[in-house]
């Protein structure tokens, strides 16, 4: 095995026409004995003090090794366990071929961010949670070799076709430039839309900028991937807030077709007395101040608190994102409080390895009763009470139960709460004709259509807290939807496997952003 | 990009810019806030739209220099630009139609009381604004609020217009009768003292809470105040309350919470530009604590 080396130098990688050597085929028992590849990842202790990427990415030969155990099955489950449908056994035997282009090509065309979805996605709960090879043994590494096609794909961009379609004239607007935003965009203008992407914030991404951490998916690959929509035509206007600089209405008069994708943008806090003390953040707000502000550099004007004490409140990828950054942020003591165990933790299982081994302190079965602070109001720790697992609740998780007397203290300087979002009511508030649910979400048919014709929805707004992958699937699927009406097919033909958008409501235990 | 065409020192430490902005010009409202980010390695600063021209497309801001931030807005001259102002954020203010209002601004408060005032005054509302400083130079935009009715400017050391506190002014105008309403904006503690002043009469209070605020779009929760014992976003569901229902012990100790790293900034930002003069341990925190104008001690 080669020492692992970061994806970034590929440059050993042969370009399309070049001879290479290929592997011969192998038989299927030959794939069978090979074993799932480990991705190369940054030491644990150097990796809990910077900021760099934790994984580094396959090598060009463990890429092809791992691509090898593809079983290339006729009737592939990962397929259907993708929510944006990749055709994942083609772009492995591509790679497996050493076709790099052509793979590339092939991922490109069925996930507008392959970059960010082969570093963000669960694939243990989906296309790896499928794959043949789990039920016997360890599935196919997908993530890891669409995350190495992807960056090939990334650095050989001026070798790949930028589709120039020819304008149909007709002009569609997106309303937010999160993973459901990018992906809409990257469909619409595929096909000749006259596409532009109104953003709230000064720089767009929206999560993938503002939420997930620079050591989990670097910003200036969201940038490139935000580029690259940008050579195909689409525009993003920055600083434009929808139910403040626009109404929805006055824009709904300006555009074709619209997509709503504002993602879930309000933070749920405990509930908790003290909660509003100096020293505690909602997860959104540490994570903003750090990823979008730049604070974890120490020349950004924008300050954060470098708790030496810290208390995350939560189980999910964000909670995982803001204690990992607390700990290389400087804090001595990380600690994730979660009120059920480990195994109902809803975080990637990579991020809690992760977090794992990178000392972070998991204080299970405890719900947090009260925040502490000094006479100055500084936090100076938070009271909890220790659980117990019960029956299933409706989620069908066991729902946790306090225990009687069992209140402690754990000390901590800073407390990030981490236990979800809601619908924020800014866009809503100002369209009374946009179906809401009783918990201010999007209401939208089975294409994505809302209660007004024309506008579509999808991502969080329409979901609740969900995951980057799920977003973007509302995106592409959208696009689609989109398409159908401006051509004026519609309805169209039911969706084939759709995944439907769960009638969102507040989860906050979900708390599984990204 | 937002051209600036005019920057003007109206105190010591507070500058107007007039900037570009056609779009928020068009729609802004009294009580609205932009945030405003200089460009890449700046904080994002929430600033109430102090006033604006739909027709020529710009919006004034009124900007305090408390802290690195905002002592490089108060700096760029016609020729500069700032590179995102979004918004316009924030409720607009509930206003009144007719009757009498008194609008009470402390120091760059007074910059929030201005569109109040001249909306009221547009109305056909009677307006008495009371605007305070430590002495002459710190009273700010009094010809502008003139035009708008009656102005008692005070100052602290009795230099100019009536000396002593902006509340015992307005204890004077409240005991002449006729008052129906009154908006306050100035340093915490004013509000409160006004807000405490109106209470056992029952005076409808309206105050503007300018706390830490990162998105302005209620994403973060850091604006985050307790109102008649509930918790509400500034930036959403404000950022004007009723001043008899907040809770200004907690917003004080809130708007404290990065003081050293603002004191940090300041000194590296004297560093940066070569400045000999270092600031006096303490003076950027001296500064950006709320100046205590026409304020009971």
């Amino acid at each position: 095995m080669t020492e692992p080396r970061p994806v970034a130098d590929t440059a050993a990688v042969p370009v399309p026409g070049e001879a290479r050597a290929v592997p011969p085929p192998l038989t299927k028992k030959e794939r069978m004995g090979i074993d799932r590849t480990s991705m190369p990842e940054q030491d644990a202790t150097e990796r809990a003090t910077n900021f760099k990427e934790v994984n580094l990415g396959l090598t060009e030969q463990l890429a092809i090794l791992e691509a090898q155990r593809c079983l290339e099955c006729p009737k592939p489950y990962c397929v259907d366990g993708c929510p944006v449908a990749v055709n994942i056994p083609r772009f492995i035997r591509l790679l497996r071929d050493g076709d790099l282009h052509a793979a590339a090509e092939s991922l490109m065309d069925d996930n507008a961010l392959p970059c960010v979805t082969g570093r963000v996605c669960p694939q243990e709960s989906q296309c790896e949670g499928v794959c043949l090879r789990a039920k016997t043994g360890k599935s196919v590494a997908i993530g890891s070799l669409e995350r190495y096609v992807a960056d090939w794909a990334q650095a050989h961009l001026d070798q790949l076709p930028v589709a120039h379609p020819a304008p149909n004239g007709k002009k569609v607007a997106i309303i937010g430039s999160g993973p459901a935003g990018l992906t809409a965009a990257g469909e619409l203008a595929k096909k000749g839309y006259d596409v532009t992407i109104f953003e709230a914030f000064h720089a767009p991404g929206g999560v993938l900028i503002y939420g997930i951490p620079e050591f989990r998916l670097p910003k200036d690959i969201v940038q490139a991937e935000v580029d690259r929509l940008i050579d195909q035509g689409v525009k993003i206007e920055a600083n434009a807030i929808i139910g403040k600089t626009y109404t929805l209405p006055e824009l709904r008069e300006r555009f074709d077709a619209m997509f709503i994708a504002v993602g879930a943008g309000l933070p749920v806090f405990m509930n908790v007395p003290g909660e509003n003390f100096k020293g505690v953040y909602s997860a959104n707000e540490y994570l903003t101040r750090v990823n979008l502000m730049g604070a974890w550099n120490a020349d950004s004007d924008t300050p954060v608190l470098h708790g030496q004490r810290v208390v995350v409140v939560g189980g999910g990828n964000v909670a995982m994102d803001a204690v990992r950054t607390s700990k290389r942020l400087g804090a001595s003591e990380a600690t994730i409080v979660y009120r059920r165990s480990h195994d109902e933790l809803p975080a990637r299982a990579e991020e809690v390895h992760h977090a794992e081994q990178e000392g972070i302190r998991f204080e299970f079965l405890a719900a947090p009763l009260e925040v502490l602070a000094d006479e100055e109001r500084w936090v100076t720790g938070i009271r909890v009470q220790r659980m117990e697992l019960g029956e299933p609740d409706a989620s069908g998780r066991r729902k946790p139960v306090p225990i009687p007397g069992s209140e402690f203290v754990i000390d901590a300087d800073m407390v990030v709460v981490a236990i979800g979002t809601r619908s924020n009511p800014l866009l809503t508030a100002t369209a009374p004709e946009l179906e809401i649910n009783p918990w201010g979400y999007i209401v939208t048919d089975e294409f994505g259509m809302t209660s007004m014709p024309g506008v579509f929805a999808g991502g969080d707004i329409v979901r609740g807290a969900a995951t980057v992958i799920l977003a973007m699937g509302d995106g592409k699927r959208s696009a689609a939807s989109i398409d159908a009406y401006l051509r004026g097919e519609w309805p169209p033909a039911p969706p084939a496997a759709p995944e439907p958008p769960a009638r969102a409501h507040a989860t906050p235990a979900a708390a599984a952003t990204a | 990009m937002h051209p600036i065409l005019r920057n003007e020192r109206l105190s010591p430490n507070v500058t107007r810019l007039v900037l570009e902005a056609p779009r928020i010009a068009e729609i802004r409202q009294p009580g609205q806030f932009v945030i405003v980010h200089l460009g890449r390695g700046a904080e994002r600063i929430p600033l109430t739209i102090a006033d604006g021209d739909a027709e020529a497309g710009t919006i004034s801001l009124v900007i305090q220099a408390i802290g690195k931030s905002t002592t490089d807005l108060v700096e760029l001259q016609p020729g500069d630009a700032i590179a995102d102002v979004a918004g316009p954020l924030g409720r607009p203010t509930d206003l009144p139609d007719h009757g009498h209002a008194v609008c009470v601004g402390g120091g760059v408060g007074t910059a929030v009381i201005l569109p109040i005032a001249q909306e009221l005054h547009r109305r056909g509302v009677k307006v008495t604004s009371i605007i305070g400083g430590r002495s002459r130079e710190w009273v700010i935009l009094e010809p502008e609020l003139a035009a708008c009715g009656t102005v008692i400017a005070c100052t602290d050391d009795g230099s100019y217009g009536r000396p002593g506190f902006v509340t015992q002014a307005l204890a004077d105008v409240i005991a002449e009768g006729g008052i129906e309403e009154v908006f306050a904006v100035g340093p915490v503690p004013m509000m409160r003292a006004v807000a405490e002043m109106t209470r056992p009469a029952g005076l409808k209070t309206t105050v503007s809470l300018n706390p830490v605020m990162v998105d302005g779009t209620g994403m973060c929760g850091g604006c985050r105040v307790t109102v008649h014992g509930e918790t509400r976003y500034a930036c959403v569901d404000g950022p004007e309350f009723d001043g008899h229902d907040v809770d200004f012990r907690e917003l004080s100790d809130r708007l404290s919470t990065y003081r050293p790293f603002e004191q940090a900034a300041m000194e590296r930002r004297a560093c940066e530009i070569g400045l000999r003069t270092k600031p006096k341990p303490g003076a950027a925190a001296d500064a950006a604590a709320e100046p205590a104008q026409g304020v009971p001690a």
